[in-house]
């Protein structure tokens, strides 16, 4: 693989901060509030949240199209806050990759090399070798309508690194693309990225893209961040209710904490029964003092499916609707008060169906308590 | 090293968050000269006279049986009038040519804008040698059934109407051929399946979803009716609000003329704001593709020869007037009088109009003016809708009416407020009085077809997406190489097709530069008329034919750069 190595970069792989960053427009409510990261250099970070969340805003602030209204951006140690976006050195992709539709490819990847007054055979070599890292050599003549939605998205791609940026920011750069090829891309990015050893921010709103290509993931909603951390940390331990349902499936229990033992608690849902929980999986958020309302996620395929209701922590309901998806059934269950989904793995055809009764155990590891 | 220090000090200007305001400023103060103060100006005019404030030029509209209340209502009425006949023509149009499949069909099809193309006062003069009672169809009917005398003739409101309609009947076509076009022909086949008949599709879904259409025609075409100078003026209906403004600037009562100029602009002004709002609110658009929309087919055999016929009489009425342009160009100037054609023919008029210099400099001194207007109407349209687009300031909305004024003006009115602004010194104009002199002109084409270049640069710029600027800001270039090497170079073609439009109109303007013209830069169109008034036709008409040409080729080119923009 030719390209971008880290011996051929100018600057070595850029760090961001986010100081207590907020932004509004106009008079309105903020867009962005108070939001503080550190984006490690070399890093591949992502903003998820729904649409309106701030994150597409807060992406905008790094590539210097917005100001903020208060708080500081730090690349390094540098304050670059109010600088202007063409001195950032920034390679950013957008959404609808905001190609020049009056240049060619080669045109189109030569820009910010001429921009920046880069030699004639030192800017033929870098875009060949930019077009090559992402697969498009030989297509340097073509006018950009005469590519697929897929070669638009890596011509963007290589428009963005061919200047060797400090800093790679993606704003949802796979929503157009349909379903087989986003995944590609995907792949396809994070190699890139991988390779050329750039830190990279991403934003999407699609959770299980933010999942696989992520370093570490801040989520955001209503101009806030929920949680940051890697994958793992934002799926098994959700730090909010709304981390816990925006990212992947999850049971929500409200409950009122009754007895409380060192770490081991004991939560009562009202009309279902009693369940044992591990205090030390908590966000450290919520408070545990007896008698407090309390909130308990647990993961569908968290909770177990039991054939004879034994032991602690298991509750008895009845199968009101059975979903047989091939690798498992997901079971939406009434147990007294409560509704549950319950995903069981297929065992060669054991099959329950609604309206019969079935066993879930919910096992203290396995739950999480959120804000 | 100072070009670098003035670099970087250029670049820092740019970024500032202030910068909007260094391209706005000095658009906001040619807006203010040349459109706004004019305006005030005028009004100023209208309520003062040699003892000071009075309203009693304004008396006069206040009074059903006063001449100016009269020109008012006649002025509303001739214009309601139009709207309707030109929505009866326009629509029916539309629907024939666009929902139906008979002989004749592409024929009709492709001459149907010819009226755009007839330049706006020999156009008008075409028709009275067309069906005046001293013209070809009247004449020539009566002397193949031996009439006592001429069966009909075209003259006052009539004739006023009946030009109205075949000159502005394209806004409702335009519009409603666009809206058809653009219908979803799976909501009509919805509607049938759920068991509409035909004519319920009609008036449930077809004619609801034409209204925008309907609407943004209806307003357009009141506008340019209001506005309309010529038509009054050769078919002599004098109680019209645009002829009562020359004929008091002409007596010299200037102050009249500013009150009346006054109230049409009120009401200009006002059908641009309710314009703009009614553009505003939500168009009905086809989202699914697909399915293209289905013509009926005329089928029967008496259907088919009605139908060929009828399309062979609209042919005739659509190319008549540029035909007889033609011919009369060729026709010896004084020779035709009594007879149905003219009988003499020549070349001369062509030769006279390349040979003599005479001859030719009111085609220069109009190529030179439109030039002129035109460089300076690309300066500030191009500003203009950049500015608009992409920036966001204070007082955004009321620069945005501000540019569009002038194209809501009546070209009377324009010429009434450059007047009454600029027959003393003014900053805007050096500390000149331009009245009188070779430059009022220039900058009354300037005031009346910036608003084009505006248009046509705004439509472009509002297709562009924003995020390719962005992306070239991101890539390092400064705010000035990527509007040099990115934004300019995308909206280029709307930019060329708004001059085009500009200078085209620059060249055939007449309503504006009667009012004001000088010897020095008479107009082409103004010598049309003088040569007209004297019965010099065959020169006249070639003079239009002329203009004919230019207009033809402005409207190939900017056709050709509309096909062309797969871009943008």
């Amino acid at each position: 693989m030719g390209g971008l190595r880290m011996s051929d970069q100018q600057t070595s792989a850029q760090s961001v901060t986010l100081e207590h960053v907020s932004k509004s427009f106009g008079n309105g409510a903020p867009t962005v509030r108070d939001v503080n990261l550190t984006i490690q250099g070399g890093e591949f970070f992502t903003l998820l949240g729904p649409s309106g969340c701030g994150k597409t805003t807060t992406l905008r602030m790094i590539a210097g199209f917005y100001y903020p209204t208060t708080g500081r951006i730090l690349f390094g140690d540098r304050d670059v806050t109010y600088m202007p976006p063409n001195d950032r050195n920034i390679g950013m992709v957008f959404q609808n990759y905001a190609l020049f539709p009056h240049m060619t490819v080669f045109e189109n990847v030569a820009f910010g090399l001429r921009v920046r007054k880069v030699p004639r055979d030192e800017m033929k070599r870098r875009v060949s070798e930019a077009l090559k890292l992402v697969r498009l050599e030989g297509m340097e003549h073509r006018r950009i309508d005469q590519l697929s939605g897929g070669q638009q998205q890596r011509v963007a791609l290589a428009r963005a690194l061919v200047i060797r940026p400090a800093l790679l920011l993606l704003d949802e750069p796979l929503s157009n693309l349909d379903a087989k090829l986003r995944d590609e891309t995907r792949t396809e990015i994070r190699r890139i990225q991988t390779e050329s050893s750039i830190t990279a921010v991403y934003v999407t709103h699609d959770q299980a893209e933010a999942m696989a290509i992520s370093d570490r993931i801040a989520v955001m909603e209503g101009g806030v961040v929920h949680q940051v951390g890697t994958p793992q940390e934002i799926y098994h331990r959700p730090a909010t209710r709304f981390v816990a349902t925006f990212i992947g499936k999850s049971n929500l229990l409200e409950g009122k904490l009754t007895e409380v033992d060192g770490a081991a608690g004991l939560v009562e849902l009202a009309g279902t029964g009693h369940i044992r929980v591990d205090l030390g999986r908590r966000n450290p958020q919520v408070p545990t003092a007896v008698g407090s309302r309390v909130v308990l996620t647990v993961r569908p395929e968290g909770i177990q499916v039991l054939a004879q209701p034994d032991g602690p922590n298991v509750l008895t309901g009845r199968v009101v609707a059975a979903e047989f998806t091939g690798a498992y059934t997901e079971y939406l269950v009434q147990a007294g008060e409560t509704t549950f989904v319950a995903s069981s793995a297929d065992r060669y055809g054991e099959v329950r169906r609604p309206g019969d009764p079935i066993h879930l155990h919910i096992p203290p590891e396995r739950v999480y308590l959120v804000e | 090293m100072v070009a670098a220090k003035w670099n970087d000090r250029w670049q820092r200007i740019t970024a500032s968050p202030y910068f909007v305001y260094v391209i706005v400023a000095p658009l906001a103060l040619v807006l203010w000269g040349y459109v706004v103060q004019p305006m005030l100006a005028t009004f100023l005019a209208s309520v003062q006279d040699a003892s000071g404030f009075t309203l009693k030029y304004y008396k006069g509209f206040f009074n059903l049986s006063s001449t100016q209340m009269e020109a008012l209502l006649t002025t509303v009425g001739i214009s309601v009038a139009s709207v309707i006949t030109c929505a009866i023509v326009g629509v029916s149009m539309a629907v024939l040519l666009n929902r139906f499949e008979f002989p004749g069909r592409r024929l009709l099809e492709s001459l149907i804008l010819v009226p755009m193309a007839l330049p706006p006062l020999i156009g008008i003069y075409a028709f009275q040698f067309l069906y005046s009672s001293s013209g070809i169809v009247p004449r020539a009917i009566k002397l193949l059934f031996d009439l006592p005398q001429v069966p009909f003739a075209l003259k006052g409101l009539t004739g006023v109407l009946v030009v109205h309609t075949f000159t502005m009947y394209p806004y409702f076509y335009t519009s409603a051929a666009a809206a058809l076009a653009g219908f979803d022909p799976s909501l009509e086949e919805a509607a049938y399946n759920l068991g509409a008949r035909r004519w319920q599709v009609w008036t449930r879904v077809l004619l609801p979803m034409l209204t925008p259409a309907l609407v943004a025609g209806s307003l357009l075409t009141f506008m340019v009716s209001m506005a309309s100078y010529t038509a009054p003026l050769i078919f002599g209906v004098d109680r019209i609000m645009t002829m009562q403004i020359a004929i008091a600037r002409t007596n010299g009562d200037l102050a009249l003329a500013s009150a009346e100029a006054t109230v049409l602009s009120v009401v200009s002004i006002a059908f641009l704001i309710l314009m703009r709002w009614y553009q505003n609110r939500r168009t009905y658009r086809s989202l699914s593709k697909g399915v293209s929309v289905h013509r009926t087919e005329v089928k029967s055999p008496a259907g088919k020869i009605l139908a060929m016929v009828a399309s062979l009489i609209g042919t005739l009425i659509l190319i008549l007037p540029v035909l007889v342009l033609v011919l009369v160009s060729f026709s010896k100037d004084g020779t035709w009088t009594v007879q149905v054609l003219p009988p003499k023919y020549t070349l001369d008029n062509y030769v006279t109009l390349f040979t003599s210099s005479r001859a030719w400099r009111p085609i220069r001194n109009s190529l030179a003016m439109s030039a002129l207007a035109t460089v300076a109407s690309i300066l500030l349209g191009v500003a203009a809708a950049y500015a608009l687009n992409r920036f966001k300031f204070k007082g955004k909305s009321l620069l945005d009416i501000a540019v569009m004024i002038p194209w809501a003006l009546p070209g009377t009115v324009v010429a009434i407020n450059l007047i009454a602004a600029f027959n003393q010194p003014s900053v805007f104009t050096l500390g000149k009085v331009v009245v009188g002199t070779f430059w009022i002109l220039p900058l009354a084409y300037f005031v009346r077809f910036s608003p084009l270049v505006f248009r046509s640069t705004n439509a472009t710029l509002a297709q562009m997406d924003p995020s390719v600027e962005e992306a070239a800001r991101s890539l390092g270039a400064t705010w000035w190489y990527s509007f040099r090497r990115v934004t300019f170079p995308l909206m280029f073609r709307g930019v060329l097709a708004g001059a085009l439009m500009a200078f085209v109109q620059g060249v055939g303007e007449f309503v504006a530069s009667v009012l004001i013209y000088t010897a020095r830069n008479q107009p082409i169109s103004v010598e049309i008329n003088n040569l007209m008034y004297s019965f010099k036709f065959g020169t006249a008409a070639a003079y239009g034919v002329l203009q004919m040409l230019l207009i033809l080729i402005a409207i190939y080119v900017s056709n050709r750069l509309e096909q062309r923009q797969n871009f943008a």
